[in-house]
């Protein structure tokens, strides 16, 4: 592995080789442990879209195995505004760092700056593209509850379209044999090539704009905000904000294992009435962004990861 | 070039005579060649022409040059089985064929307008994969977005 830009970068069994490490991170992500294995590593965090999640999630998790962070911190204040290439941003790294994690408002940024440099790129996000780092502490949290990746029925829904999230989730689930179904507006249904792709892997998938009527068959409800950084004109955001809401009553015909997730930040399509239940695991999920990357990150600069006893 | 090709067009002394197009696709290959604008090749078409490989056919003569491979494999997206003869002096003096590669380097921006390939200073080459081959599919190697045939002719370099 030489970076991560999007889930087909992986093998199935490097996805769980790295979800198996990060579950025997997990006392180190607590702080219970301190277990420095990647002192000396400095890792450079290039977010040129607001973050903080993800951002603050890499930079915690360089930081509990020993390594160091620069941030590249407000595009406003870097040479970006001087006009500076992407390419040209991206040698400096090069030269100041280990590895990389990068943001980026346009697709294809990931793929176009890991061309760029020898050191491992990580997307963390590119446009309206791929984001494989959350689909790792997705499929980790999916994993955690439900025991498995592989059969379960998965609700994505919201913005599908534009949410890059969903785009890396559905391709890594297909691939476990999840069937899937998709919830949007007509307006923001799923890209066809990613559909194309799905299809080509034989799983079983359906779109609906029905919420409501999907939540007793599936295993996951995967919820994401409508963006309305994507859209082109307010006009357009407004008729799809808040179409699907999810409530507490909402959930009485749910199967009792049912996991509710969210990449948040949340609007008002999560109401903080379901966060008190049982199915609501998004800040469990939030969490274990931290043990996911950590995961990912000796992976990519080849440190392995020791038994960890508590 | 066939004998029914060959009557309708007037015979060349040199250059290329591509053959084998497919019906009505003659003008996307000469937007791929970026022929379209050229005010001083002369080019000569037989559109629709009978054929018994493809039923219907198009038949071009660019006169005076001699298309080199590179730009022929262009061809490859729109006219797979063309078959190419190089004319010197009435004669065939070289047969080619096009091959469709795996990508396609610098020969389209992608068409996806939130492509960080449009952005005209970034320096790295503009790279169109040939994601499958029948059906045909072309996509950005950067953002993924697929990318039509008359995507790839807009957006020529």
């Amino acid at each position: 592995m030489s970076g991560l830009i999007t889930v087909d970068d992986l093998t199935n069994e490097e996805i769980l080789s790295i979800l198996d490490d990060a579950e025997r991170m997990l006392p180190i992500a607590r702080g219970e442990i301190h277990l420095p294995i990647l002192a000396g590593k400095v890792l450079a965090n290039l977010f040129f879209e607001p973050s903080t999640r993800t951002r603050m999630s890499f930079e915690t998790a360089m930081k509990r195995l020993g390594g160091s962070v620069l941030n590249l911190g407000d595009v406003s204040n870097s040479s970006v505004v001087k006009g500076e290439t992407l390419y040209d941003t991206m040698q400096m790294m090069d030269g100041y760092a280990d590895i990389a994690v990068i943001r980026h408002p346009r697709q294809g940024a990931a793929r176009y700056s890991s061309n760029a440099v020898k050191i491992p790129v990580i997307n963390a996000g590119d446009g309206a593209g791929h984001h494989p780092t959350q689909t790792l502490l997705d499929l980790f949290t999916i994993r955690s509850c439900h025991g498995t990746l592989e059969g379960l029925n998965v609700a994505l829904v919201g913005d599908l379209r534009y949410g890059r999230t969903v785009h890396s989730l559905s391709e890594a689930l297909a691939r476990f044999g999840c069937s899937l179904t998709f919830i949007s507006p007509t307006s923001l249904t799923m890209p066809r090539e990613i559909i194309s792709d799905l299809l080509n892997s034989g799983i079983s998938i359906e779109e609906t704009g029905d919420l409501h009527g999907s939540i007793e068959n599936v295993d996951v409800i995967y919820m994401t905000r409508i963006q309305k950084e994507r859209f082109p004109d307010d006009d357009e955001y407004h008729k799809v904000a808040g179409v699907f809401k999810l409530n507490r009553s909402d959930l009485s015909s749910a199967k009792k294992d049912m996991i509710i997730m969210h990449p948040l930040p949340r609007v008002d399509e999560i109401s903080p009435d379901v966060d008190s239940t049982i199915h609501a695991k998004y800040f469990e999920q939030a969490f274990y962004g931290v043990v996911a990357r950590m995961s990912l990150l000796c992976r990519l600069l080849g440190v392995s990861v020791p038994e960890v006893n508590q | 070039m066939s004998e029914e090709g060959m009557r309708r067009v007037t015979a060349i002394q040199n250059g290329t005579i591509i053959d084998h197009v497919p019906a009505g696709s003659s003008l996307k290959v000469l937007g791929m060649l970026g022929l379209l604008d050229s005010r001083s090749t002369p080019i000569s078409l037989a559109m629709n022409v009978p054929s018994k490989k493809l039923d219907r056919k198009d038949v071009m003569k660019v006169e005076d040059r001699e298309l080199t491979q590179e730009e022929l494999d262009r061809l490859a997206i729109i006219a797979p089985n063309a078959s190419v003869s190089i004319i010197r002096d009435y004669r065939v003096a070289e047969k080619r064929s096009v091959v469709l590669g795996d990508e396609l380097l610098n020969v389209a921006r992608c068409s996806f307008s939130n492509c960080i390939m449009n952005n005209p200073r970034e320096p790295l080459p503009h790279r169109i994969l040939v994601h499958s081959r029948n059906p045909l599919e072309l996509r950005c190697a950067y953002c993924g977005k697929t990318q039509s045939v008359d995507d790839i002719v807009n957006h020529l370099i």
